[in-house]
């Protein structure tokens, strides 16, 4: 039987899944990126290959996420497409009626309004990675907290303190001074996540019409805590998948689907020699970093370079 | 700025008796020079052209040109002035513009300094050639927007264009480069492309270095290209010189629902752009500017308006010395796919 990968690499965390012809996942893991992409999906790779069943094949491969182009090259995908995509793909997959989709990953947030299922619009944060899981994971640590109970302490809190949410930086400091000044920690924790669904909406949701079914996911959406007060803030039921984690990785996978070809793929890359080397180019005083990517010690691919001086060696 | 940089040295090779040099293309050099000399809050082009200009003057050139516009680039000219010379560098400013408009007494005097020798009518001579070069210049870029994103051999577009430009910068008078054009013109359209009736069409609008500049957007133009998109854009030379104020004034009258008054730089003529495109249904717009630019972040609001009024995606990008490249690749390529999804 045929199925298909999609892998959807972030900058917190790696995630794949394994559908079959009717979009039912049928193996999935979720584990950190930890900087290193290639190693983690090596590891994901053969989690998921212990859930999987012989009898299947698999016939396409799709990445996403910000290592997808590297990875692409890794695993031969057929499919290399940007995030928002692969999320509003998913998503549609299980709610083919959805008019919002919020999600905040570790390093980015977006908002993507889809009508008839069809993207009308979307943005994505910025400058800057205020009000995202990396911020979030880091102020755990600071308080002291495990992330995972970071939520359903954030809802016993019947105070939350206000914190100056419009970036990261002054956020931080805000939220020292009143640890100092001695409040309560869940009413901290509930604070930050209160500011993390304000600053979303106001720098990311800016403008755009927010309707219902609105769809909330990314590993943010884990978080009971901003999911409490996005559904205070909007005044409007906000569902989370229970794979909600996992809907770029579905997305992709089933644009793998989509343009399979006959090819069947090997998942053994354990032995597969995968190597990034960077070089500056003195060519002009641009100075375009060039990164060469070898497999095997063959050259598959080089990025970076801004003339067409640099041809493939 | 792109290739305007050629009928910009025709002019002052014909009509000066000294030596022109030409600064040499924008890198990531020129940014970082800019970068380190600028306020850090400046817009962009400020940076750019400072950049430029020190690299210039290390090439040994002694006189400097620079122009002057509606919004901060009126202070460009008496800033970077004051800057190069704090820096210990000696030459003469050649400022054409001056608290928005031409003074020519001033120029006609500073040109004489340069160059005893200066003739009148030999200048307005050849000023009159190298107009009529740009808005030929504009209108070939013009034919080449809506169509390299469909060429079938690689490059044939560009090498064509080269060729042209090489063979303008050799006539001498405005018969024969009317002649090259025409026999180019003929000659770019006989460029096979694989362009389907129905493709997707795209405007970009925005601030007017940004862009004119393909280094500071990124090659913006060429990436759309690239997803096999047809480009509009408005903003040229010949519109800056020549239709600045005409536009204005049609987009004060046309748009008279989104603005009250004239709004500085090319804040109205955006608008009314954004509109024409709305009305003429594009798959989408494309707003750029450098960071910090007052005029086109004024309009933000406003162009979202009309896009939703006319139901056109609508993504805004800001570019400055720090911006990061992939960020907006990324964005790019989901807006692509967006207007894509949206004509199924």
């Amino acid at each position: 039987m045929n199925c298909y990968l999609g892998v959807d690499i972030g900058s917190i965390s790696t995630k794949g899944v394994i559908i079959d012809e009717c979009n039912n996942i049928i193996a999935s893991a979720y584990i950190w990126t930890e900087g290193n992409p290639v190693n983690a999906v090596r590891n994901l790779i053969e989690i998921l290959k212990k859930d999987l069943d012989s009898k299947y094949v698999v016939k396409g491969i799709g990445t996403t996420g910000s290592a997808r182009k590297l990875i692409g090259l890794l695993l031969n995908a057929n499919v290399v497409k940007n995030e928002i995509m692969a999320h509003a793909i998913g998503t549609l997959s299980l709610y083919p009626d959805v008019k919002t989709i919020l999600e905040i990953g570790g390093q980015d947030s977006k908002i993507i309004l889809l009508n008839n299922g069809i993207i009308t619009d979307y943005a994505m944060n910025t400058l800057c990675a205020a009000g995202t899981g990396a911020f979030l994971s880091s102020q755990a640590k600071r308080l002291n907290i495990d992330i995972e109970q970071f939520g359903t302490l954030a809802l016993k809190s019947t105070n939350p303190v206000k914190i100056a949410a419009r970036c990261t930086v002054f956020a931080e400091s805000d939220l020292i001074h009143k640890a100092q000044v001695g409040y309560k920690k869940e009413d901290i924790v509930a604070g930050l996540c209160k500011s993390i669904v304000l600053n979303y909406l106001n720098n990311v949701g800016k403008g755009k019409k927010i309707e219902s079914p609105v769809i909330f996911q990314g590993g943010v959406s884990k978080n009971v805590g901003v999911l409490k007060y996005f559904k205070e803030i909007l005044n409007t039921d906000v569902i989370v998948d229970p794979n909600s984690h996992l809907m770029g990785a579905l997305g992709i996978a089933i644009l793998a689907k989509k343009n399979k070809t006959n090819k069947v793929y090997d998942l053994n890359i354990q032995n597969v020699d995968f190597l990034t080397k960077a070089t500056e180019c003195k060519g002009c005083s641009n100075n375009c970093e060039i990164l060469r990517i070898y497999k095997d010690n063959r050259l598959v691919d080089s990025w970076g370079n801004r003339c067409d001086k640099y041809i493939k060696n | 700025m792109a290739n305007y940089y050629i009928p910009a040295s025709y002019l002052l090779n014909k009509i000066l008796d000294v030596e022109i040099i030409k600064s040499p293309l924008i890198t990531a050099k020129t940014i970082e020079l800019g970068n380190k000399y600028s306020p850090e809050f400046v817009c962009t082009p400020f940076k750019y052209t400072l950049g430029t200009m020190i690299e210039s003057l290390d090439m040994g050139a002694n006189v400097l040109v620079q122009f002057g516009g509606g919004c901060r680039y009126g202070y460009y000219s008496e800033l970077q002035e004051q800057i190069l010379k704090d820096l210990g560098y000696k030459f003469e400013m050649l400022n054409l513009i001056t608290a928005g408009k031409a003074n020519v007494k001033n120029i006609y005097k500073t040109i004489k300094k340069i160059d005893k020798k200066f003739n009148i009518f030999k200048g307005l001579y050849y000023l009159f050639i190298t107009i009529k070069m740009i808005k030929y210049m504009d209108k070939v870029d013009d034919y080449i927007r809506q169509n390299i994103g469909f060429e079938i051999e690689k490059n044939s577009f560009n090498n064509l264009l080269k060729e042209m430009l090489a063979k303008f910068s050799q006539v001498n008078d405005p018969f024969s480069l009317s002649v090259l054009y025409y026999k180019y013109f003929k000659k770019f359209k006989r460029i096979k492309t694989n362009k389907p009736k129905d493709c997707l069409k795209v405007g970009v609008i925005g601030e007017l270095y940004t862009l004119m500049e393909p280094f500071s957007n990124y090659y913006l133009e060429k990436q759309l290209a690239s997803f096999n998109i047809q480009i509009k854009r408005f903003t040229n030379v010949d519109y800056l010189l020549f239709k600045h104020k005409k536009t204005i004034n049609k987009a004060l009258i046309k748009s008279k629902k989104y603005m009250k008054y004239k709004m500085s730089a090319d804040a109205s003529s955006n608008i009314y752009w954004a509109k024409y495109l709305g009305i003429n249904k594009y798959d989408g717009i494309i707003h750029i500017k450098s960071s910090f630019c007052t005029p086109e972040i004024g309009i933000m609001p406003i162009l979202d308006k009309v896009a939703s009024n006319y139901n056109i995606p609508i993504i805004y990008f800001s570019f400055d010395a720090n911006t990061s490249e992939v960020g907006m690749k990324t964005r790019l390529e989901a807006f692509y796919d967006m207007i894509e999804m949206r004509r199924k």
